[in-house]
């Protein structure tokens, strides 16, 4: 059986569907990463022992199991709690959690490297202890660790794959259902790459972009 | 948590823990020798050689991993590949943590003062002879601790086999999920054990870290 690439722009519709699917996840669970990061940080560093422990906790075992584990555990998990989620809302809070820790862990590092200095003047000002944070310290430490955080997001982008193992309809599950229906795999996976290299070229120049914009605002 | 069911099924993981790390082994393998021959390629004096190693970084890594295995595993048979699936997951796992160690490989000697390079050169010795005596020796240092992250990565990514039914701890996680209905316990074994194999290893670097710093 050899190769014939003149089955696939009969799924185009169905591949573009699913490359904003694709899209739409990557958005949400990077959203979700992003806030949640500042949460977790903050929790981490300030917070009360009882909230910090078990941020602590997740943290680590976040860190150290794969991805795909998680999302069998909080698919299946909030099924079990009575939680029925549909695939996509269980696939963008497995995603952002998972993110929202690494970016915790950028976000954590970089509050502590923020200059002393900050603090002192900031509550010599009169600044309460939470607003020191809020307005003068968080807002310095997350804009430092914007391009790691970038990269962070594109390897959320390419792991938006996996939440097609539960069922979430984006674009590799497109390509599946196009291949179930030709059984052409080699074709469709391959153009399901080339659609998730042209959205990964987009979002690495949208960073490059934020990227220079935060540089200049300084 | 429902301890007789963890005890029950616990010498499956085992089992299933020792594929997870056989997947690492042989892919840390394949990838540290796609990413060495990647960076000489990559910093060759030959064009069209620097383009391919350029073009297989950034398609490997501009695309999902578990779409890559799904092409040869899937795929494969169509251009006469035909592998079963613990093959094909550990050449396109393999593979794809090559890109990322071509980087690594290459900034950590590209890091190295040029200096060295051109007194080495001064000295008569060939630009094979300063990169395999005076380069190589110094990158190999600095590149232990960024070659620990992407093998971090890669344990983890061995899950990623679990879709073409190798029966890894992801899977074996998966399965007794389906039949048990017990998602956080499943969840503990198999972390745990996830977490034993990427602690062991990134014990082992580090002890390779010191011992390169110190000499």
């Amino acid at each position: 059986m050899g190769l014939d690439f003149s089955v696939v722009p009969g799924f185009f519709g169905s591949l573009l569907t699913g490359a904003g699917w694709t899209i739409a996840i990557t958005v949400c669970a990077g959203i979700l990463s992003f806030f949640g990061g500042i949460v977790f940080a903050v929790i981490a560093l300030y917070g009360h022992w009882a909230l910090r422990l078990p941020v602590r906790v997740f943290a680590f075992l976040f860190m150290g199991t794969p991805l795909l584990l998680q999302l069998f555990l909080i698919y299946f998990g909030l099924i079990q709690v009575g939680i029925d989620l549909p695939a996509f809302a269980a696939g963008v809070i497995g995603l952002g959690l998972h993110f929202a820790v690494y970016n915790s862990e950028l976000i954590q590092a970089s509050i502590l490297a923020v200059d002393q200095g900050q603090y002192e003047g900031a509550r010599t000002l009169g600044l309460s202890r939470g607003q020191t944070l809020r307005r003068i310290v968080i807002p310095q430490a997350v804009r430092a660790v914007i391009p790691p955080m970038g990269n962070n997001m594109i390897a959320l982008l390419k792991d938006s794959a996996l939440v097609s193992v539960i069922g979430v309809m984006e674009l590799t599950l497109a390509a599946q259902q196009a291949i179930s229906r030709t059984y052409r795999p080699f074709e469709f996976y391959l153009a399901a790459a080339f659609c998730y290299y042209i959205i990964n070229l987009a979002l690495e120049a949208v960073l490059r972009h934020l990227e220079r914009r935060i540089a200049a605002s300084r | 948590m429902d301890i007789d069911l963890i005890l029950r099924v616990y010498p499956f993981f085992l089992q299933a823990a020792w594929l997870t790390i056989e997947l690492s082994v042989l892919t840390a393998i394949l990838g540290l020798t796609c990413g060495a021959l990647g960076a000489a390629a990559r910093m060759s004096r030959l064009a069209i050689l620097r383009w391919i190693a350029a073009a297989y970084v950034s398609v490997f890594r501009g695309t999902p991993a578990l779409i890559q295995i799904f092409i040869l595993y899937f795929g494969g048979p169509q251009i006469g590949i035909q592998l079963d699936s613990f093959a094909a997951g550990t050449i396109a796992l393999g593979v794809n943590i090559g890109a990322y160690m071509t980087e690594t490989i290459r900034g950590a000697i590209v890091s190295v003062d040029r200096g060295q390079t051109e007194a080495a050169r001064t000295l008569g010795l060939s630009r094979w002879e300063a990169m395999r005596k005076v380069i190589l020796p110094q990158a190999a240092r600095m590149m232990i601790r960024p070659l620990g992250v992407n093998i971090n990565a890669l344990i983890k990514g061995t899950a990623l086999v679990a879709p073409i039914s190798v029966i890894e701890l992801t899977y074996t996680a998966q399965r007794f999920i389906g039949s048990t209905y017990k998602p956080f316990e499943m969840f503990l074994v198999a972390g745990l054990l996830y977490m034993v194999i990427i602690y062991v290893v990134g014990q082992g670097i580090a002890w390779l870290d010191r011992r390169a710093r110190i000499q």
